[in-house]
């Protein structure tokens, strides 16, 4: 049976993708390690990408509450409003909005910088040196992006739920501690633990994905552009993905 | 035929110890033959210039003596190991010992000067004290001519100037080999002049072996020991300069007109 040029192409790129992971856990663990640099990606990837991070969940949250009370107002149960926006920003909204803004900002640019490393020679450059380029460029980005994203994931919750918080108080009054009281009432250990788990899943396919796209990137220019856009393609489909596995999974284990 | 080119490609009359050989080596993508049964050996202490148009396989002959790509057959021994049966590790380790100049530079473009130079230097010679390292650094920046440059980034050089900074980082690593794909290439003739001297002069100094892969006849001229043409993926007449001008041939001869 011939398979159509597209199919062997994706199921090609695939494999590959599975290979780059399988020399990223070989090689993780083995010195040297490269702790300054990884220390330099956490605060690029990490710190730097808060603001925006905040930002959208801010607004995000905002948005929610209003969006949210006209419905509640109908059927009389306006106070649970601060309940229902925690678990929905705790549990879902929070770690895949802020995993996909994380691919648009951080898998992009990964890609773009590892795709013109490529394409000027400097990853070659490194190789040829007898330094191994996978480990100062791949294993740092990629593991800084795993522990970085859940951490962003709980820092974006709270600015979110800071946000319901001031959307709340637009229409009605209610106190600081009123607000937080019903949220955290409302919210059990296995809202919280599945959605933190399944960030760092998020985090990692964001930094494995852009560091292939980036470090497989085809001569030239376009390749470049190529790499970062399908870096964040890839990544935004996989975090999906993810979610979908990890619904199925904390279903299976009793925790919805 | 011209007594030179019947002669076996890659033998040297008399000549010294044997530190790199490259023998029936082929290489093609896809249906483009570049590399068709080549042959070079380079000996201890000597310039070999390889000579040949563009497109007709002398990078890719250099990047598959530093694997990085992969001949499709032959054997490539450099420094006593054969390069395609190496390990990742030994492979590095041999690495460590031949110096690469790329075309491009291929400076790392987001760390300076100093960070470039200390890049390879920090991963092979863990044990090194900074003072050292320091010392080394500049050392190598001294032997360029560029200790001012130190704090700077590569944005901020003349493209001469990276070519020096390259040639000092790929010399931090004291080489017994250095490999030079095209030095001359994208500089002024002038600037190209200084950089031909100043390899002359690395190749006094640091007693190291070089292959150098050029079309520039400048380069040829003075810096070749040893001149291997490159025609048809073949090792096609090997000799010194001077004998090369004076052959008939005309696939030779064009190169020199």
């Amino acid at each position: 049976m011939v398979l159509p040029a597209k199919t062997v192409q994706f199921l090609r790129e695939t494999g590959d993708v599975a290979r780059f992971t399988g020399r990223f856990f070989s090689q993780w663990l083995r010195p040297r390690y490269e702790i300054s640099e990884f220390v330099r990606q956490c605060f690029i990837i990490g710190y730097k990408s808060l603001p925006l991070i905040g930002l959208t969940g801010f607004i995000m949250g905002l948005v929610l509450t209003m969006q949210l009370r006209p419905s509640l107002v109908e059927y009389g149960v306006e106070s649970q409003l601060p309940a229902m926006v925690g678990i929905a920003i705790v549990r879902e909204i929070g770690p895949v909005i802020t995993a996909l803004i994380f691919a648009g900002k951080i898998g992009s640019s990964i890609g773009a910088e590892l795709g013109s490393m490529k394409v000027t020679e400097q990853i070659d450059a490194m190789e040829v040196s007898g330094t191994n380029p996978f480990k100062y460029l791949v294993i740092t980005r990629v593991l800084a992006a795993t522990l970085m994203l859940p951490v962003l994931v709980m820092l974006g919750d709270a600015i979110s739920l800071y946000g319901s918080y001031m959307g709340v108080n637009i229409r009605g009054i209610t106190s600081f501690r009123l607000f937080w009281t019903q949220v955290f009432d409302n919210l059990d250990f296995s809202d919280v633990l599945p959605a933190f788990i399944k960030s760092f899943f998020f985090g990692f396919a964001v930094g494995i994905i852009g560091t292939f796209k980036g470090y497989h990137s085809s001569k030239g220019t376009e390749g470049v552009g190529r790499s970062a856009n399908s870096a964040v393609v890839v990544s935004s489909i996989l975090i999906f993905i993810i979610d979908l596995i990890a619904v199925q999974i904390t279903d299976l284990l009793g925790f919805n | 035929m011209d007594e030179l080119s019947i002669r076996e490609p890659g033998l040297k009359k008399g000549g010294g110890e044997e530190i790199l050989s490259v023998r029936n080596l082929y290489k093609s993508f896809g249906e483009n033959k570049v590399l068709n049964d080549f042959n070079l050996t380079l000996y201890a202490g000597e310039n070999v210039v390889v000579l040949g148009k563009s497109g007709s396989g002398k990078s890719v002959l250099i990047k598959c003596i530093i694997g990085l790509l992969k001949p499709d057959q032959g054997a490539i021994k450099v420094l006593g190991k054969n390069i395609l049966e190496l390990d990742r590790e030994e492979l590095d380790k041999v690495r460590a010992k031949v110096g690469f100049l790329f075309q491009s530079n291929a400076l790392y473009d987001s760390m300076t000067v100093r960070e470039n130079l200390e890049f390879p230097l920090r991963r092979h010679w863990i044990r090194v004290s900074h003072q050292k390292v320091d010392e080394l650094v500049k050392d190598a920046l001294e032997d360029v001519g560029l200790v001012h440059t130190i704090n700077m980034m590569p944005s901020e050089l003349s493209g001469g100037m990276r070519k020096r900074i390259a040639l000092a980082r790929t010399l931090i690593l004291k080489p017994e080999i250095i490999l030079y794909d095209e030095p001359t290439t994208g500089l002024d003739p002038i600037t190209g002049k200084g950089i031909i001297e100043l390899m002359v002069e690395i190749q006094k100094k640091y007693h190291s072996s070089s292959i150098i892969i050029s079309h520039d006849m400048n380069c040829v001229k003075t810096a070749s020991d040893r001149v291997v043409m490159l025609i048809d993926g073949k090792c096609y007449a090997e000799g010194t300069y001077e004998e090369l001008i004076n052959m008939t041939d005309p696939k030779i001869k064009e190169f020199f007109e």
